[in-house]
C-alpha cells in the first residue's frame, strides 16, 4: 500500500511542459514552445499590469490602491536614491521592473490552486536558473554599460581599491575582477536556490503528511499532524522570502550600478 | 532536477519567453506607468509644498500689514496727542494776553485815580494857604488894627505852615 502511493516526487513541480501543443514552436531552428513557465510569466506580468493599472487614476488625494502603487514606485525610488544618488533615478523603471516581475512571480508561485488534483499547479518560474540567470545577466550587462560608457578604462580602477599598496597591486587587481565577475552568478543563483528550497521543502513535509495519513491513523497523527503545522509556518516564512528575495535582487543591482555609475 | 535535466530542450523557450515578456514589463509597465504614477506623486508633493509656502506668504502678508497697521495707529495717536497739547498750550496764551491787557487797564485806571487824588489834594492845600492868609490878615487888622497886605500874609502863613 504504502509503496504504491509514497509517489510524491519533490521534484515534479519545476517540470517544463509545453501548453496548447506547442511544443513544436520554432524561431530560427531554436525550440520556442509556449510552456507553463512562460504562461506563469504572463500571469505575473499581466497580474502587475492590472496592479499597476489601478494606481493610474492620477488622483491628487489617492485612494488605496493608488496608495499602494505608489509606496512601491516610491520604495524603489528611495533604494536607487539612497544606494546611487541623483544619478539612480533614470534606472527606477529597470529596477523596479525587475523587482515588481520576481516580487509577483515568486508570490503566484506560492498560491495553492485547487486544481492541482488535475494537474493545474502554480510554476514557480524564479526557480529556474534559466530565468534568473537572463535576468542576472541582463543586470550586469547594464553595469558593464554604464560603467564603460560613463568611465572608459578608468572603470578598471574599480578593482582596485583606494589605498592599496602599489606591491598588492597585481594580486588585488585579480581578486576583485573575480569577486566582480562572480556577481552575475551570486545574483542569479541566490534567487534560483532560494525559491527552489522552499518549494521543495513544502513539497517534502506535505509528502509526509500524505504518506504518514495512508499508513495509518496513528502514523498519520504523529507524523503528518506536526509536519503540516510545521508547513504553515513555513508557508509564512516562503511570502516572507519571496519578499526578501525579490528585494535583495532589486538591492544588489542598485549597489551594483552605483560601482558602475560612481565607481568608489 | 528538471532545471537541469530539461535544460538542453527548454532554454530556449525559457529565454525567448522571458525576453518577451519581461520586455513588455520594462517598456509598457515600467517605462510607461511608473514614469506616470511618479509624476503624480511629484506633483502631489509639488502642489502640497506650494501650498504650504502660499500660506506662509499670507501668514507673512498678515504680519506685515498687522504692523503696518500698528505704526499708523501709533503715528495718529502721537497726532492727536499733539493737536490737544497744541490746542491746550493756544488757549493758555490767548488767555494769558487778555490777562495782562486787564491787568494793564486795571492798572492805568488806579494810576489816574491816584494822580486825580494828588492833584486834588495839592488844589486843596493852596486854598487853605490862601485862606489862613486871609484870616491872618482879618485878625492882625482886628487885633493890632494894623492892615498887613496879602503878601507878606501869605510869607508868614508860608513860613508857620512849613514849621509845622
Amino acid at each position: 500500500m504504502a509503496g504504491e502511493t509514497a509517489k510524491v516526487d519533490p521534484m515534479h513541480q519545476f517540470t517544463i511542459e509545453p501548453m496548447f501543443g506547442s511544443e513544436g514552436w520554432e524561431l530560427a531552428g531554436f525550440n520556442i514552445a509556449f510552456t507553463n513557465s512562460a504562461m506563469w510569466m504572463l500571469i505575473a506580468a499581466v497580474a502587475l499590469w492590472a496592479f499597476m493599472l489601478g494606481g493610474m487614476k492620477r488622483e491628487l488625494v489617492p485612494g488605496r490602491w493608488q496608495m499602494m502603487v505608489e509606496t512601491f514606485t516610491g520604495f524603489i525610488d528611495d533604494l536607487l536614491e539612497a544606494n546611487i544618488g541623483k544619478a539612480g533615478k533614470k534606472y527606477v523603471p529597470y529596477i523596479f521592473s525587475l523587482f515588481m516581475f520576481i516580487l509577483f512571480a515568486n508570490l503566484l508561485g506560492l498560491v495553492p490552486l485547487p486544481l492541482a488534483m488535475v494537474g493545474l499547479h502554480a510554476f514557480t518560474f524564479t526557480s529556474h536558473f534559466t530565468i534568473t540567470g537572463v535576468l542576472a545577466i541582463m543586470t550586469f550587462a547594464i553595469v558593464l554599460i554604464v560603467g564603460f560608457w560613463k568611465h572608459g578604462f578608468h572603470f578598471f580602477s574599480l578593482f582596485v581599491p583606494h589605498g592599496t599598496p602599489v606591491p598588492m597591486i597585481p594580486i588585488i587587481f585579480v581578486i576583485e575582477l573575480i569577486s566582480f565577475l562572480f556577481r552575475p552568478f551570486s545574483l542569479g543563483l541566490r534567487l534560483f536556490v532560494a525559491m527552489m528550497a522552499g518549494h521543495v521543502l513544502l513539497e517534502v513535509l506535505a509528502s509526509f503528511v500524505i504518506d504518514s495519513a495512508n499508513a495509518g491513523i496513528g502514523w498519520g497523527l504523529a507524523i503528518g499532524g506536526p509536519s503540516f503545522i510545521l508547513m504553515l509556518a513555513i508557508c509564512a516564512l516562503e511570502i516572507l522570502v519571496a519578499g526578501i528575495q525579490a528585494y535583495v535582487f532589486a538591492l544588489l543591482a542598485s549597489l551594483y550600478i552605483n560601482d558602475a555609475e560612481n565607481l568608489h | 532536477m528538471p532545471q537541469i535535466a530539461q535544460l538542453a530542450e527548454t532554454y530556449s523557450s525559457q529565454i525567448f519567453w522571458l525576453l518577451v515578456i519581461f520586455g513588455f514589463v520594462f517598456f509598457v509597465i515600467g517605462r510607461g506607468m511608473v514614469p506616470k504614477v511618479m509624476d503624480t506623486v511629484g506633483l502631489r508633493d509639488k502642489q502640497i509644498a506650494d501650498d504650504l509656502a502660499a500660506a506662509q506668504a499670507a501668514r507673512d502678508a498678515a504680519d506685515e500689514q498687522e504692523e503696518a497697521w500698528r505704526k499708523r495707529e501709533n503715528e495718529n495717536r502721537a497726532a492727536a496727542h499733539a493737536l490737544v497739547s497744541e490746542a491746550k498750550a493756544k488757549a493758555a496764551a490767548s488767555s494769558e494776553k487778555k490777562l495782562a491787557k486787564v491787568q494793564a487797564a486795571i492798572d492805568t485806571q488806579a494810576a489816574e485815580a491816584e494822580a486825580r487824588i494828588n492833584s486834588a489834594r495839592t488844589k486843596a492845600e493852596g486854598e487853605i494857604q490862601s485862606v489862613a492868609a486871609e484870616a491872618a490878615q482879618d485878625i492882625v487888622s482886628r487885633l493890632a488894627g494894623i492892615e498887613v497886605d496879602k503878601a507878606a500874609a501869605s510869607v508868614a502863613v508860608k513860613k508857620a505852615m512849613a514849621n509845622g
